[in-house]
């Protein structure tokens, strides 16, 4: 059982809605519960496509392939299904809800999970969210605060680590791509993503990042080196060593190859 | 984006308390209006010779003045206002005491939800249903203090001095169309009084309902706060769906004495066949501060525009109102600041929604006199549209005659975005939700000011107004 991959992704091609050519050209990607895996890739490559082909972002659409999560077809659900069934992407430009605290926005989220007519206690909502917070080392007064309203990079890394760890998702994207995140925002990620790992084991991790920095705070099972919506390379940690060492400039030239 | 179908295939857009308890009326008059009317409502009600001169005069200027060519379309009313009931009268007499209320009008206001509003504040409840008030309770308290919350018809006649001294000074029946139709058929409101330096913590409440097919609505409210005093007014209503247009038409005169602070608050929300044009006013005296929370949803056209009148040095007024368009709805409100003395301050915030093709408009003026020396204005208003096909314009009036005034304006528009709607539905809410919580988020700076109850209230209705608009 443990076998069956938790996130199976295979030849799988997807544009942007609306546009001729597929940004992704045939994605193969086979993750197991509780594993993390790195995708990195140059500019443009793809890597935050994938991301938002599996969370079902609207402007995006799958040509070809298929993504199963857990055994379902996850291309035909829609994105609140998604997260319900258990995925949850941390956003890399997540938007602002003016007007709407960060507890008010997690307890709409959670209610959205309870079947109808089913009420949240907002005592143990309470409860969650004080103990969640507590564990990722953050002050109460941040839950009261407008999500993503006026918050600076770091803040906004901060509040989807908190939604993360009250999710508690089976399966976390954290597309991180091309953000010229601060040494302090990389450490909140790699904090928070350490932390809810080590409480839950079983949590997945699908990590899309353009720097190897980012796995000098996490340390992958797999690392996948993504090149025109291809993956082309798979392997252990060394993998992001040598793309240090190298760049991506060799896979560019086994491309045109 | 997704399930539309699913969505509309609840029904849920069908107006929430469109239901008709069963409540025969007492007596009305024939539908339509005229002298001999007036003249029955004058009777029935045992008013002073006064008070009838001052109907029949209104309702000759009710008849002089053209309906009015701006703000929204009232080309099909006059057809509407000949089928109205000018006066319909439920029940023979007020009642003092809930249990005393009959069991259909009790039901009404159990669906609605209002014993539980009353048990939670127990302040005093004045409910009008129909033209008449049936249900009022005033905490033992205020009445020992002196604080005057009656029905207008009681305030007639139990204070006739204090009513007669203020009665029609803030809104002359020769104001506009409407004040004038309401100064000659007026019928229900309140009429409250508090005394001096009288300080009231908990607010007043009336809650009233139009239940009346092609029943107009006149109501009719007087409000002195006297020197220092400090109180709330809070009025929410509710009306069933018909078939025919229905027509309410309120007057709402404040006058906020020295030193004084009145909040006046009202959530209405109208079925959407209801034209609602009402008149609201305060006079805020020196050093006094006069608020207006309003929020606008239902109707088929509302016009409303709450203003205050700076008349004393120092005096303040606030406006903020929420106002939610929906499909064919026309929502043309907004708010109106009169500096006529030195060091006065006013400002406005106003939140409107237009939702299908719902149409919002922002009306305002700001008006500063010679002489109004240092008069400071702000005006905010902001607008989210939720589909293509919503409208939205803003109005600005600005007429300034004081070179030291400074009068500040600010408009935005916004629109509910994909990438808004994809991140809420990212962490498992569906769109209707999605879109409840981001209207919900564009209101709060204004709904954190109602009672809890009435904010609560505020977002049930949305959520509901939510369910079925996507797509």
């Amino acid at each position: 059982m443990n076998d069956r991959p938790i996130l199976h992704v295979t030849g799988l091609r997807a544009r942007v809605a609306d546009e001729d050519s597929d940004i992704l050209n045939g994605v193969d990607l086979a993750m197991r519960r509780g594993q993390i895996h790195a995708i990195m890739g140059p500019n443009g490559s793809g890597k935050s496509t994938l991301a938002k082909v599996i969370a079902g972002h609207p402007a995006y659409e799958a040509t070809a392939g298929s993504v199963a999560f857990q055994g379902e077809d996850l291309l035909e659900m829609e994105p609140d299904e998604r997260a319900q069934a258990g995925v949850f992407m941390a956003f890399q430009y997540p938007v602002a809800i003016p007007g709407v605290s960060i507890a008010n926005f997690l307890r709409t989220a959670l209610q959205a999970r309870l079947e109808d007519g089913e009420e949240l206690d907002l005592f143990d909502f309470q409860e969650l969210l004080m103990e969640r917070m507590e564990l990722l080392d953050m002050e109460p007064s941040f839950a009261q605060r407008h999500v993503n309203d006026g918050f600076s990079g770091g803040e906004k890394k901060r509040n989807e680590i908190l939604q993360m760890a009250v999710l508690k998702p089976a399966l976390a994207v954290m597309d991180e791509t091309d953000s010229g995140l601060d040494i302090d925002a990389l450490r909140i990620v790699a904090h928070g993503v350490n932390t809810l790992k080590a409480e839950n084991p079983d949590m997945s991790v699908l990590l899309i990042t353009h720097y190897q920095r980012m796995l000098n705070y996490i340390t992958p099972d797999v690392v996948h080196v993504m090149v025109k919506g291809r993956i082309v390379e798979s392997g252990g940690p060394e993998v992001a060593l040598g793309l240090e060492e190298r760049g991506y400039e060799q896979y560019r030239r086994m491309q045109v190859a | 984006m997704p399930s539309n179908e699913v969505i509309q295939g609840l029904g849920l857009d069908d107006y929430k308390f469109g239901f008709v308890t069963d409540s025969e009326p007492v007596f009305r008059t024939r539908p339509g209006l005229d002298a001999d009317i007036v003249r029955q409502i004058s009777a029935r009600k045992d008013e002073p010779e006064w008070m009838l001169k001052r109907r029949l005069k209104a309702l000759r200027i009710y008849e002089s003045k053209p309906m009015p060519q701006w703000g929204g379309d009232l080309s099909e009313l006059q057809e509407t206002l000949d089928q109205t009931y000018f006066y319909v009268k439920p029940q023979e007499q007020m009642e003092r005491s809930w249990d005393d209320v009959p069991e259909n009008i009790k039901e009404t206001f159990e669906r609605l939800g209002i014993p539980e509003a009353e048990r939670r504040i127990l302040a005093g409840v004045g409910a009008q249903y129909d033209s008449e008030m049936v249900y009022h309770s005033l905490k033992e308290e205020w009445e020992a203090r002196g604080v005057i919350f009656d029905s207008i018809e009681d305030g007639l006649r139990n204070h006739p001095e204090l009513f007669r001294k203020h009665f029609g000074t803030v809104i002359p029946a020769a104001d506009n169309k409407f004040a004038a139709l309401n100064s000659a058929v007026w019928s229900g409101g309140s009429f409250v009084y508090i005394p001096p330096g009288v300080q009231l913590e908990t607010p007043l409440q009336a809650y009233f309902r139009v239940n009346q097919e092609r029943l107009g609505q006149f109501e009719r409210t007087l409000i002195i706060a006297d020197e220092g005093s400090r109180a709330h007014y809070i009025e929410g209503c509710t009306a069933p769906v018909y078939s025919t247009d229905s027509f309410h038409s309120g007057v709402i005169e404040i006058v906020v004495n020295r030193d004084a602070f009145f909040r006046y608050t009202t959530i209405q929300n109208w079925s959407n066949n209801m034209y609602n044009l009402v008149t609201q006013r305060a006079l805020v005296q020196q050093g006094a501060h006069m608020e207006w929370l309003d929020g606008n949803l239902g109707s088929k056209l509302t016009m409303k525009y709450p203003s205050c009148y700076l008349m004393g040095e120092g005096a303040h007024g606030e406006i903020m109102s929420i106002a939610y368009a929906g499909d064919g709805q026309h929502q043309d409100t907004g708010g109106k600041v009169i500096h006529v003395a030195p060091n006065t301050s006013s400002s406005i915030v106003s939140k409107s929604i237009s939702k299908g093709t719902g149409r919002s408009s922002y009306r305002g003026l700001c008006k500063v006199y010679d002489g109004a020396a240092n008069a400071k204005s702000n005006v905010e208003c902001d607008a989210l549209l939720i589909n293509e096909t919503s409208r939205t314009d803003t109005f600005p009036y600005i007429e300034i005659d004081e070179q030291t005034a400074s009068v500040g304006h600010e408009a935005t528009v916004s629109k509910v975005g994909d990438e808004q709607l994809f991140y809420l539905m990212s962490r498992g809410m569906d769109e209707a939700e999605a879109m409840a919580l981001i209207v919900r988020g564009f209101i709060e700076p204004i709904a954190k000011e109602l009672p809890l109850e009435y904010a609560v209230e505020l977002n049930r209705l949305i959520e509901l107004e939510m369910e079925g608009s996507v797509g």
